[in-house]
């Protein structure tokens, strides 16, 4: 019976890992292919099966001049707009999913719970309602194309997910671990700062993370509010499309845009895997 | 010098939480709030720690205005029945918090800490994690961090409740040492509880709550002795008092066709009339020459027996000093004692109390 259900259970958790891995594997070995590696059939392994070339690789560094699309400056432009507007959202959204929590607001039917959805309402509505006022807005603004006005725009997008996610890690949080700060002596602040905050880190982490994603993966805004000046990474990537698809440099712009998001997750893994993520309090 | 509410009220929306609400409790003393779940005693606690704001009344101590003064401001300590202390720090700097807060020099929190944890026995802890310590100790280290403080109010809401029944003993016994070897003269300690049989234990004044409002405040004797309405009576008793409603006539006791005594002495001053008489599940005994019941149940309790019987509608339960096997539909004689009956006007207010209380 045990050993029917480990085999069972490995077999499965075998499967799932190679259809996780499985993409990134083939991305990975595509990356190192010239044009008749592709064209030439199904290949896997380099030097075995294909000679491998670093074509797909340089073409990510190489100026537009020489064919290239260079991704180095979008790159940073990503890492800086994204975690600049991770940064604002987290802290912004917290104070906020903080006051949501623990204080009562009411203007006639409105209350709490109304103002809460109406961060997440924000969600709801399809991004292309959303393009054609922030390109105006900035625009009046003077923001198009830079990195402030995606900075903006980002944060606009990202806060009501902080909010929703810090709303509810802050009810689950008793307001009795308040009232004993306050009671020890902290002013409403310190309450927050001294004792809220530091029980709230992986609340903090999965909040952040989420932003990080939503941030880093995000095309649209990015296309439609920028031109030349400043480039994010997804849009640059799109300047491959040609006559022939290069597939070997779409494998390694692909790997390199997810690494990122690998090595921040690799990161916190140690805080959301420990489990202490709701029975840090109790 | 003393904590003086005056007609305190607190209603958050329909319902009163605390309803003119009046108080007065002297420094060096430790006063017990008795009352049923939604009583209003926490409301009342956090009213004095000040995380809640009273709609009406004052709050004076030492004749100073107390409602307005800041929580983070007033020298209070508080103790939740949840086990509340700071995750995020080791149980030295749980209970180095508050003095940290008052920028004390490091070695005089040094000693204060580690004296505190003594007192709550447990030494030798201070470096572990919260969520590594049980319930139990949980409560100790939220204990010793009220203790440091040295607060002038020190609030304890049913600290006990969640914890099972041996520790709650144990903690029970310990609380009242450290309570009168460790809480200065200058304190003030206040103390809620839904179990009678604690605050009894506890000793010093009760006040007993019911439906938002103060019923009565008086030592545990007075408290035990003469209840002052029939609510108070049902309360401060566990369990809950017997009520009988009948009728003083003609030199006797008449509650239904078959259950009739004599007036005892001590109801010599109460005139003809309907009265609720009340008497205590230990003053119920089994007799050959009693009245004539119908067991309804018998609960075996260790080494107590209760036992629930009911003759004509009127049920009364009895808490018999044995373990004895009763079927439901028994017949049984029960004695009622007419010297140890209590009588209750039909107001609700004490009438006559075989301690001498009542008009």
């Amino acid at each position: 019976m045990t050993f029917v259900y480990r085999t069972l259970k490995y077999g499965f958790i075998a499967f799932w890992s190679m259809f996780v891995v499985a993409p990134f594997l083939w991305a990975l070995s595509t990356s190192f292919k010239d044009f008749n590696s592709v064209t030439g059939g199904a290949t896997y392994i380099p030097w075995v099966d294909f000679e491998p070339s670093l074509e797909g690789w340089k073409v990510l560094v190489r100026s537009p001049a020489q064919g290239g699309i260079n991704i180095i400056e979008p790159y940073f432009n990503s890492i800086f707009v994204t975690c600049m507007a991770s940064l604002i959202s987290i802290i912004l959204g917290t104070l906020a999913a903080y006051a949501l929590s623990r204080f009562t607001f009411k203007a006639g039917f409105i209350k709490n719970n109304d103002i809460t959805f109406f961060f997440i309402s924000q969600r709801i509505m399809p991004p292309v309602v959303l393009s054609i006022p922030f390109f105006i807005m900035l625009g009046f603004l003077g923001l198009l194309d830079s990195m402030v006005g995606l900075i903006l725009v980002y944060i606009v997008l990202l806060m009501p997910i902080a909010v929703w996610i810090m709303v509810d890690f802050f009810n689950k949080v008793p307001r009795e671990i308040d009232e004993t700060a306050l009671i020890d002596g902290c002013n409403p602040y310190q309450a927050f700062f001294k004792v809220v905050l530091p029980n709230s880190i992986p609340g903090l982490i999965v909040a952040g993370l989420f932003c990080m994603i939503f941030g880093w993966t995000d095309f649209f805004f990015a296309f439609i509010l920028t031109f030349t000046e400043v480039q994010l990474l997804p849009v640059a990537i799109v300047a491959l499309n040609s006559s022939i698809t290069p597939w070997w440099s779409l494998s390694a712009s692909a790997l390199v845009s997810v690494a990122p998001l690998i090595i921040v997750a690799f990161l916190v893994e140690r805080y959301l895997s420990k489990g202490n993520l709701s029975g840090a309090l109790k | 010098m003393d904590l003086i509410a005056q007609n305190l009220s607190y209603k958050p929306e329909q319902e009163f939480h605390l309803n003119d609400v009046s108080f007065s409790m002297k420094k060096g003393q430790l006063y017990t709030i008795l009352g049923r779940t939604l009583a209003g005693k926490t409301t009342l606690l956090k009213t004095i720690a000040g995380l809640l704001t009273p709609q009406q009344g004052t709050l004076t101590l030492d004749g100073q205005d107390f409602a307005t003064v800041p929580v983070w401001q007033r020298n209070i300590a508080m103790v939740y029945q949840q086990f509340i202390n700071y995750p995020h720090l080791s149980v030295f700097e749980n209970v180095a918090f508050p003095l940290r807060q008052r920028k004390m020099d490091n070695t005089i929190i040094n000693t204060k800490v580690m004296s505190a944890l003594q007192n709550v026995g447990l030494m030798g802890f201070e470096d572990r994690k919260i969520q590594a310590l049980s319930g139990g100790q949980q409560q100790r280290v939220a204990l010793a961090r009220s203790l440091a403080k040295e607060a002038g109010i020190l609030l304890l809401d049913e600290p006990l409740v969640n914890l099972d029944y041996k520790l709650r003993e144990q903690l029970r016994e310990e609380f009242r040492n450290i309570f009168s070897s460790q809480v200065s003269s200058d304190s003030i300690l206040i103390y809620s509880s839904t179990d009678p049989v604690e605050a009894m234990q506890l000793g010093g004044d009760i006040i007993v709550m019911d439906e938002a409002r103060v019923l009565q405040q008086g030592t545990a004797k007075e408290v035990f002795e003469n209840p002052a309405t029939i609510r108070v009576a049902q309360i401060a008793n566990d369990p809950a008092m017997n009520m009988m409603q009948g009728d003083i006539a003609e030199g006797k006791i008449r509650v239904n066709d078959s259950i009739s005594l004599a007036v005892p002495p001590h109801f010599s001053s109460l005139s003809s009339g309907r009265y609720t008489f009340g008497v205590r599940a230990a003053d119920v005994s089994v007799a050959a020459k009693g009245i004539p019941f119908n067991v309804e149940l018998a609960e075996i309790s260790g080494s107590e027996t209760y036992l629930h019987v009911q003759n004509g509608g009127q049920t009364l339960i009895g808490l018999l000093d044995m373990v004895k096997d009763f079927a439901a539909g028994d017949k049984v004689n029960i004695g009622l004692d007419a010297a140890k009956l209590y009588a209750f006007d039909e107001s609700g207010r004490l009438a006559a109390s075989p301690f001498g209380g009542g008009k």
